[in-house]
C-alpha cells in the first residue's frame, strides 16, 4: 500500500548541524562573529592598555611589540582603542537593526495580510523612502535630531524598517497562496492566530537572512556616521571615529586608519558569511 | 426522502473585479443540503464550484462581492461579521482542500494542528484534547496514531496528509463538510479510500457533505444529489441516479459522454466542442448555447431560468433531452 507514511527517522538525511559543519564559509563567519562578540563583551581582558590612557612620550609610534597597532597623536594605544571599539560597533549591529526588524516584521505581516488601503499607503511610503539613498536619508534625520549614538539608532530605524516590512509583506502574500492559511480561516481561527502562529513563522526565514546582511551594513553605516561626526562622538573609541582621527596623518601614521578599517571589513565579512550560510541551511529541503 | 435542509443557499451571486471590469463568477446559485445528505457539485474548471464553497463560508467576500442569501440552520451567514462567523467555521461547517501538500502548516506538528482546532471550538481540558486528537487520527485510519502526533506534515504521504486534514476538519464534529475536490491530487487507489472514509464518517456522524468534483465517477459513487454547474450557474439539479441515468441538459449529456467508458482502444475520446465562455464576455442567452447542438434562436437570445421539471429535479434549458434511457453514447 502506497499510503504508508515515510519513516520519521530516515538515516540518510544529515541534520542541520552536520550540514552547517560542512560549510567552511559559514564556520569562518561564526568564528569571526563569535570572537568579535567575545571582544565586545570583555575588551579589558584583551586590550593591554586603557583606551583613553594618554602617553605623552609615545606620540604616533609605529607598530611595535609594545604597541602592536602603534599609538595615535595623543599617545593612546591604537590596539586597545580598536578592541574597545568592538563594544560600540557590535552594539550598533544589534541596536541599529533590531527595532527596524521588529517594526518591519509586524507592519509587513499586517499589510500583507489585510492589503486594502493600508497596503496602498504602505506602498507609497516604501516608494518614497526607497527613492532616496539610505545614507542621505539617515544623515537628514540625524541632522534634525542632532548627532550622537542614540539619535543615530533612531534615524537608522526610521529608514531601515521599510526594507524589512517590504520583504515580510511579500513573503506573507506568498505564504497566503498555500491552503493552510485559508484552512485556518475555515477552522474559525482568529486573524491574529493565523498571522502570528501560522503565516509569520513560515515567512520569516528570508527576513532573518536579510537581518544578518543588514547587521554588516549597520556597522558600515555606523562607522560612516562616526567618521562624519554624526554618530559616536570622540573621545569614544569607535572605528569610524578612529579612522577620522587618523585621516590627517594618513601619509605618516597609516596604521591609525588602517587597523580600524580592517576591523570593519572583518566583522562585516563575518556577518555576511553567516547570512550566506543561513540562506543555504534554511532553504527548504525536500 | 424529504429532509429539513440545514443549509439553504438562495440567489448567491459572487463577482470579482479585475482592472475595471467585473467578472461574475457565480450567478444566481441556489441549492439546499439536508442533514446527512451528500450533494455533488460538478462542472468544468472555472465553472464556479470552488467559489460556491468559498462564498458559503464567507471567504470569497474578502476578495469579491457576494450577494444573495446563505442560511445555516435558519441563520443568515452573508451579513454576519467575521467575528460572528468564527464559531460557525470549523465547529458547524468545516472544509477540506484539494491540495493536501499545502493545506497543513509545515512548521507545526500534526498533533499541534489537531489540538489547535479543539482548543478553538471545545472546552476540553489539555489531556482530553490529546486523547481526542489520537482518537481522530485513529478514526481516519492512521496507524499508530499516538506516536504520529509529534510528526510533521512532511513525514506523511499525500494520502495520509489528506486523512490528517479530514481529521482536523472533523475534530469538532461539524454538521456540514465542504470538500473541495478532496481526491483530485491523489492517486486512484487512495482516492477510493478517502471517498469511502468521507462517506462513512458522513453517515456515522449524520454530517452533510458538499462534494465538489469534476469526476462524474466520484459523483455516482458518493452523492445523493448532484448539481451541474456551467459558467457560474446551476444548469441541472436532481437525485444522482435520475440525473446520471437520464440527463436533460445538453451539457450534462456532454459531460457524461466525455467519460471514457467501454471505448475501443486507440479511438479518439469524446470532448464537448468549443470552450467555456470567458466570464468577462458571457453571452446574453444560455451560456452553453454556442457549444450546444440543440440550440435555437431562443437559446442565444434569452437565458433559460432554472425551473422545476419534476418533483425533485430542476433544469435550465429550452430544449431538454427527454429520452428515458440510452442517451449517453
Amino acid at each position: 500500500m502506497s499510503d504508508t507514511a515515510v519513516s520519521s527517522s530516515a538515516p540518510t538525511r544529515p541534520s542541520r548541524l552536520q550540514l552547517a559543519l560542512g560549510k567552511p564559509g559559514f564556520l569562518l563567519g561564526c568564528v569571526i562573529i563569535g570572537f568579535s562578540a567575545l571582544l565586545a563583551l570583555m575588551p579589558h581582558v584583551f586590550a593591554p592598555y586603557d583606551p583613553n590612557f594618554i602617553d605623552y612620550v609615545a606620540i604616533r609610534k609605529p607598530p611595535s611589540w609594545e604597541h602592536p597597532f602603534g599609538t595615535d597623536s595623543l599617545g593612546r594605544d591604537s590596539f586597545s582603542r580598536v578592541i574597545h571599539a568592538y563594544r560600540v560597533n557590535m552594539q550598533m549591529a544589534i541596536l541599529a537593526t533590531v527595532f527596524a526588524l521588529v517594526i518591519g516584521v509586524i507592519v509587513g505581516a499586517l499589510v500583507g495580510y489585510y492589503r486594502g488601503i493600508a497596503d496602498m499607503i504602505f506602498g507609497r511610503v516604501v516608494d518614497a523612502i526607497i527613492t532616496f539613498p539610505f545614507l542621505v536619508l539617515v544623515i537628514a534625520v540625524v541632522a534634525v535630531l542632532g548627532p550622537g549614538l542614540v539619535n543615530m539608532y533612531i534615524a537608522i530605524t526610521l529608514v531601515g524598517w521599510v526594507y524589512y516590512a517590504r520583504l515580510m509583506r511579500a513573503e506573507i502574500i506568498a505564504q497566503m497562496g498555500n491552503d493552510y492559511s485559508d484552512a485556518g480561516l475555515v477552522m474559525g481561527y482568529s486573524d491574529r492566530r493565523i498571522i502570528f502562529r501560522h503565516l509569520l513563522p513560515n515567512a520569516i526565514t528570508p527576513v532573518l537572512i536579510y537581518w544578518m546582511t543588514d547587521m554588516a551594513l549597520a556597522i558600515l553605516l555606523g562607522s560612516s556616521l562616526g567618521y562624519l561626526g554624526l554618530g559616536a562622538q570622540p573621545p569614544q573609541a569607535e572605528w569610524g571615529v578612529l579612522i577620522a582621527e587618523g585621516r590627517n596623518f594618513i601619509t605618516t601614521a597609516w596604521w591609525l586608519s588602517l587597523m580600524p578599517g580592517i576591523a570593519i571589513v572583518l566583522t562585516g565579512l563575518g556577518f555576511s558569511l553567516i547570512g550566506d550560510g543561513l540562506a543555504d541551511l534554511l532553504r527548504p529541503r525536500g | 426522502m424529504e429532509q429539513t435542509p440545514i443549509l439553504e443557499v438562495e440567489g448567491l451571486c459572487t463577482t470579482f473585479g479585475r482592472g475595471g471590469q467585473t467578472l461574475p463568477a457565480l450567478r444566481d446559485v441556489s441549492f439546499t443540503v439536508g442533514e446527512g445528505e451528500v450533494l455533488g457539485l460538478v462542472g468544468e474548471s472555472g465553472s464556479g464550484k470552488s467559489v460556491t464553497l468559498r462564498s458559503v463560508l464567507g471567504l470569497a467576500r474578502r476578495y469579491g462581492e457576494v450577494t444573495g442569501s446563505v442560511r445555516w440552520q435558519g441563520q443568515e451567514l452573508t451579513t454576519k461579521s467575521e467575528r460572528d462567523l468564527r464559531p460557525i467555521r470549523g465547529r458547524d461547517i468545516a472544509m477540506i482542500f484539494q491540495e493536501p501538500m499545502t493545506s497543513l502548516n509545515p512548521l507545526l506538528t500534526v498533533g499541534q494542528q489537531l489540538v489547535e482546532t479543539l482548543q478553538a471550538h471545545t472546552d476540553l481540558p489539555r489531556k482530553a484534547r490529546r486523547d481526542r486528537a489520537i482518537e481522530m487520527l485513529d478514526l481516519v485510519g492512521i496507524p499508530a496514531a499516538a506516536s504520529r502526533l509529534t510528526d510533521y506534515p512532511h513525514q506523511f504521504s499525500g494520502g495520509m496528509r489528506q486523512r490528517v486534514m479530514i481529521a482536523i476538519a472533523l475534530a469538532a464534529s461539524p454538521k456540514l463538510l465542504l470538500a473541495d475536490e478532496p481526491t483530485t491530487a491523489l492517486d486512484v487507489t487512495i482516492q477510493a479510500q478517502i471517498l469511502d472514509l468521507i462517506l462513512r464518517l458522513s453517515s456515522d456522524m449524520k454530517m452533510g457533505v458538499i462534494m465538489v468534483t469534476h469526476d462524474l465517477g466520484v459523483v455516482a459513487q458518493t452523492c445523493d444529489r448532484v448539481a451541474v454547474m456551467y459558467a457560474g450557474r446551476i444548469v441541472e439539479q436532481g437525485p444522482v441516479r435520475q440525473v446520471l441515468r437520464d440527463p436533460h441538459h445538453a451539457y450534462t449529456v456532454g459531460l457524461m459522454q466525455s467519460v471514457p467508458e467501454g471505448v475501443a482502444p486507440r479511438t479518439q475520446l469524446y470532448s464537448i466542442p468549443g470552450t467555456p465562455p470567458s466570464l468577462a464576455h458571457l453571452p446574453p442567452g444560455c451560456a452553453f448555447a454556442p457549444r450546444c447542438a440543440a440550440s435555437t434562436e431562443a437559446c442565444l437570445a434569452t437565458r433559460p431560468a432554472l425551473l422545476r421539471v419534476s418533483e425533485d429535479r430542476q433544469l435550465a434549458c429550452f430544449n431538454p433531452k427527454t429520452q428515458t434511457k440510452g442517451c449517453a453514447a
